[in-house]
């Protein structure tokens, strides 16, 4: 924008600021119920500037407890849980769908192409179209409540397969060719040149991916029976207690605040990786 | 020692009957520390056949050896060739001596070895102070170079350019022809370069291997394939403008070409269709020639002049001294042909005659 007209300007600030003020506001009311005891935030209507507990309730929070009737699991473990899930998610999704972007760009192999469009078909069915049969899978070969049951059925990744193979297409041939001619066999090629190029799509998935991985609801809805094996996320919502009886309205918002650091860290400190990777073209 | 055999190369994509055959059955030998160019259209197979000696490219029949070994079946890392490719192929995320020591990383060549030969190479193409870049912060001719020294640090039977200049700007493409003349005088390595660019060609070529459609049309000396072109094709892509070549009918030492009889010096070696060829600047005007070359336009080239024109209906190209007064267009004006400066072509083939 060369031109510099202030009243615009002045009116694309007000809508950014609108814009923000609508995003932040329930994070804020969260936080500021966060900060207080029960009585207060149940009371009507509800403090807007933060209290004096917030040391008590995210130490109770983080250790577990409460007065109310939901669940009194520690979120302390939660977050662990959540943590290692969401690594695992990330980095098992990363590696498979390098190996097999890998192989369906480098390898002439029968039914090659039947293999991506098998893969590109699935990118079509969400999760939840095939949630029984995997729920039946996984709990016939004993995976509820482990962390094998929470991560492996959501590893298996087209999107990113797909992201991989479009990638390594537009990796010049030459380079495969003078790698051979330098003598680097297949998974040489892979390590020494294709894996330090994809260093910032990799970095871009990692972000999208452990958010997903982190975010994830409905399947740690099923597979988790056992208090510590709950997610966080799983977590917030079994603190809640259903009907008239009491909810640890407090507690819960420290929860959901506490849930949220994770994946704004992994944002904020790879984004400038994360951008790079996704409009990146230098080659 | 570094000596290339290619023989009865053919190369076709697909199988059975309906295989696409585009390179039919090459030959050439290549003796150690040759510097050869195959040059050709584009099209016309040359880079195909440079990567079936560096094994990018699988052998459809036929056998190609370097130093005495059939390399049919062997890897390329194993043929003991380096190649330099033509947008250079350097690894992006390595420094220009990464790059260079990448691949006798691989071979496990001691490390201090590496360090040795990398320097050396260095200092020879002048890249020592660019060690610790990476190939983005380098310029078109310093990459080509780095391609280059990638290539000697391996010390290879033969080196193999894949249209190595084509990418370089034309100042720095004559400037880099000259580097890799004097590279070749040092180090004395076979080296087997695919150009389409007849400058590049002839400058660079010891012996030339003049390819079109899959067949090679002439292999030779640049003296013996600018001065005796084997067919109408080499003829007509070597020098610049090309050779007048006049489609008609000899009969003793009278030539019937574009509706005019012409007497020849000296009789053509047969009676019937043939071709005559005649190089630009080998007629000459003369108040006694009895070619009549009716003159169309003229282009002043400095050193140089051409006059486009025409005898009867065929179009004929001269080339004069810049210094003489020229025709003007629209005037007729005499030519003489030097009769050693005929070449005869079968019409029908295009093959040389005499």
């Amino acid at each position: 924008m060369v031109e510099r007209r202030p009243t615009l300007g002045i009116l694309a600030h007000v809508v950014l600021l609108l814009g923000v003020l609508i995003i932040a506001f329930p994070v804020y009311v969260a936080f500021v119920a966060s900060t207080h005891t029960v009585a207060d935030v149940i009371k009507a209507p509800m403090p807007m500037l933060p209290g004096a507990h917030f040391v008590d309730n995210y130490l109770g929070a983080l250790e577990g407890g409460g007065m109310g009737t939901g669940s009194k699991a520690a979120v302390g473990r939660m977050m662990v849980v959540s943590l290692i899930s969401a690594l695992v998610i990330a980095i098992g999704k990363i590696a498979i769908s390098l190996l097999s972007a890998f192989a369906i760009v480098y390898f002439r192999f029968p039914f090659r192409m039947l293999c991506f469009w098998a893969i590109f078909v699935t990118l079509m069915l969400p999760v939840e179209v095939r949630i029984g049969p995997t729920y039946k899978v996984v709990s016939d070969l004993n995976m509820l409540n482990t962390y094998a049951g929470l991560t492996v059925p959501l590893i298996a990744s087209a999107t990113a397969t797909f992201l991989f193979r479009q990638f390594f297409l537009t990796v010049p041939d030459e380079l495969l060719e003078a790698a051979r001619m330098d003598g680097a066999g297949p998974m040489r090629f892979f390590k020494d040149i294709l894996l330090p190029l994809s260093a910032t799509s990799i970095a871009a998935l990692f972000v999208i991916q452990f958010i997903y991985g982190w975010n994830q609801y409905l399947w740690p809805l099923l597979v988790t029976t056992d208090e510590s094996m709950y997610p966080v996320v799983i977590g917030i919502k079994r603190m809640i207690a259903g009907g008239e009886t009491q909810t640890d309205w407090n507690l819960v918002m420290a929860t959901a605040i506490l849930a949220m650091i994770p994946p704004a860290l992994v944002v904020m400190l790879m984004q400038k990786w994360f951008v790079k990777g996704l409009v990146d073209t230098e080659k | 020692m570094g000596a290339i055999a290619i023989r009865n190369v053919v190369k076709r994509y697909g199988r059975g009957p309906s295989a696409l055959q585009v390179i039919h059955g090459v030959s050439a030998e290549i003796a150690d520390g040759e510097f050869i160019v195959i040059v050709g259209p584009s099209g016309c197979g040359k880079s195909t056949l440079l990567r079936m000696v560096a094994g990018l490219e699988e052998i459809s029949d036929g056998e190609i050896s370097v130093g005495g070994r059939v390399v049919n079946d062997v890897e390329p890392a194993d043929r003991d060739i380096a190649m330099v490719f033509q947008n250079y192929a350097l690894y992006p995320h390595m420094s220009v001596y990464q790059n260079m020591a990448y691949g006798l990383k691989i071979a496990k060549v001691p490390k201090a070895e590496i360090e040795a030969r990398v320097q050396k190479a260095a200092k020879i193409l002048e890249l020592s102070p660019l060690l610790q870049r990476t190939p983005r912060q380098l310029s078109g001719g310093q990459r080509q170079r780095v391609a280059m020294g990638r290539a000697i640090v391996r010390q290879p039977q033969a080196f193999l350019f894949d249209e190595p200049l084509s990418n370089l700007d034309a100042k720095l493409r004559a400037q880099t022809r000259l580097e890799i003349r004097k590279l070749h005088q040092e180090l004395g390595v076979t080296s087997l370069f695919v150009t389409h660019d007849q400058v590049e060609a002839m400058t660079l070529g010891q012996r030339l291997i003049v390819m079109n459609a899959g067949r090679i049309e002439q292999i030779g000396t640049p003296e013996d394939v600018y001065g005796r072109p084997a067919t109408t094709f080499v003829a007509g892509f070597i020098g610049s403008p090309p050779m007048n070549l006049l489609a008609g009918q000899a009969d003793g030492s009278r030539f019937t070409v574009g509706g005019v009889t012409l007497q020849l010096p000296s009789a053509a070696p047969r009676a019937g269709a043939l071709t005559l060829g005649v190089r630009p600047e080998h007629a000459a005007i003369h108040r006694d020639g009895g070619w009549p070359l009716r003159v169309d336009m003229l282009e002043m080239l400095g050193a140089e002049r051409l006059l486009y024109g025409h005898l009867g209906d065929a179009a004929f190209v001269l080339r004069i001294d810049g210094t003489l007064v020229p025709p003007k267009a629209g005037e007729t004006i005499n030519l003489h042909l030097p009769r050693e400066h005929l070449h005869w072509y079968d019409s029908g083939t295009g093959q040389r005659v005499a």
